[in-house]
């Protein structure tokens, strides 16, 4: 197996237990945007382009705008 | 290799699970959620990988050939990516209502029904 | 059941979860396996009806009937956030002004960006059957190009081009429309949602039958679905005044 597929395998683990160990759930949103490039490459890496650009446009910028807006919302109401 | 590889898919589902437990705001749990789901998308996409392999996508460079990586196993994670986004936005209005409605998002303060 | 006991709990599960997870993947084929039966199937279907993007024959050919079911799953998910996010009584909906203070910077690159985004959208959705791409992520992309605007501070322009009754019609229509290219293969005496179209010559923009339509259905519809939740999102946040 590839060492690309490798590295981009330990950068999603690494990623993923980023977004579990952020406190602050404004931070989440920061850190799942970054989650989502990784996993866009590993997608890239294992010849999966559609999936890919699915990802990448999904995990980028459409979950983490909700999450923002999100708490924004939830901090105007407490 | 192999073992490495379905390791992680399997270790982002187990802490995406984690998150969900021990996490003191439902948003949070939400985004642990969606760490969760994408496990799965990792395990079945390094499921239909080929070594030396192409993209499963024609065209002029490369003609029709049986030696491409798996089509289906890309179907089925690429509506999957689409569809859990708009789930997560149904599960985020509904952690909006609650927060209008009890004023908090701590779930261990989230016991009692209320209209 | 208090925190620390629901915390044991899930780590005794886990540990259960993991032993049988890593008992199945060590009798799993190893990573890069050459045997695939059901790609060699998949792509032998694709290239008999001229489809070069093998993903797209699949989702929009071959499994159609589960696409169809998937944008079913995002038109209720997009229906039910919509209603829950819908001012109660107690709250006003706001009117909007314009941004006080941008960055010139960033207005520039949002009005640079919106043309080009909607041109990658649509190119995306209608080259679904050739390239890498298709309805769902080109409607993605299309929903998100319009809120662009929303970087220049222009709310109110924002406003007059996403009216949301245009959006959430638009929604619907998507749906029928993919159902409707279904019937036209009942009709044709195939099947629900068979291609029957003819497919054209390989590599140009008409092939792969019905394919491309259904792309146009799926796009249509994500992108209608994906607007009507962020703009929901953006009044909730912005907009609508609470009871205080």
């Amino acid at each position: 197996m590839s060492l690309a597929i490798a590295v981009a395998l330990v950068l999603v683990a690494l990623a993923g237990t980023a977004v579990v160990a952020t406190a602050a759930a404004e931070g989440q949103a920061v850190t799942l945007s970054v989650y989502g490039l990784t996993l866009t490459v590993l997608f890239f890496l294992l010849q999966a382009p559609d999936v890919a650009l699915a990802q990448l446009t999904v995990g980028a910028a459409v979950v983490p705008l909700m999450v923002m807006l999100a708490l924004r919302t939830i901090s105007r109401h407490r | 290799m192999t073992v490495f590889a379905y390791g992680v898919a399997g270790w982002l589902l187990l802490i995406g699970a984690f998150g969900i437990a021990v996490s003191r705001d439902i948003v949070r749990s939400v985004v642990c959620l969606s760490v969760a789901q994408s496990g799965t998308y990792v395990l079945l996409i390094a499921v239909g990988y080929q070594k030396r392999a192409a993209a499963p996508v024609f065209g002029a460079t490369n003609p029709p050939s049986l030696d491409v990586v798996d089509p289906v196993v890309q179907a089925l994670t690429l509506t999957d990516v689409v569809v859990s986004a708009t789930v997560t936005a149904l599960l985020l209005a509904l952690a909006i209502q609650v927060a209008k409605t009890h004023g908090t998002t701590d779930p261990d303060e989230l016991s009692a029904l209320k209209g | 059941m208090t925190r620390p006991v629901r915390i044991v709990l899930f780590l005794v599960a886990a540990a259960g979860v993991a032993l049988c997870y890593l008992g199945a993947v060590f009798g799993l084929p190893e990573l890069g396996t050459p045997v695939h039966p059901y790609r060699d199937q998949a792509v032998a279907a694709a290239v008999a009806r001229s489809t070069a993007n093998v993903v797209s024959a699949v989702n929009y050919d071959q499994r159609a009937l589960d696409t169809l079911g998937e944008e079913t799953i995002v038109l209720g998910s997009v229906i039910g956030a919509a209603a829950l996010l819908r001012p109660t009584g107690k709250e006003r909906k706001g009117t909007v002004r314009d941004a006080d203070e941008t960055l010139p910077s960033v207005a520039l690159l949002g009005y640079l960006l919106l043309p080009v985004t909607l041109l990658v959208g649509a190119n995306l959705v209608l080259h679904g059957q050739l390239t890498p791409g298709g309805g769902f992520q080109g409607g993605v992309v299309l929903g998100t190009a319009i809120h662009l605007i929303y970087l220049t501070g222009r709310y109110q322009a924002l406003d007059r081009v996403r009216p949301l009754a245009v959006f959430t019609a638009g929604e619907a229509l998507g749906t029928t429309l993919f159902a409707a290219v279904g019937l036209v293969g009942v009709a044709a005496g195939a099947g629900f949602l068979a291609n029957v179209l003819p497919t054209g010559a390989w590599g140009s923009l008409l092939s792969a039958g019905t394919v491309p339509l259904l792309n146009i259905a799926v796009g249509v519809e994500v992108a209608s679905g994906v607007v009507v939740l962020l703009t929901k999102f953006l009044d909730q946040a912005l907009r609508i005044a609470g009871a205080e």
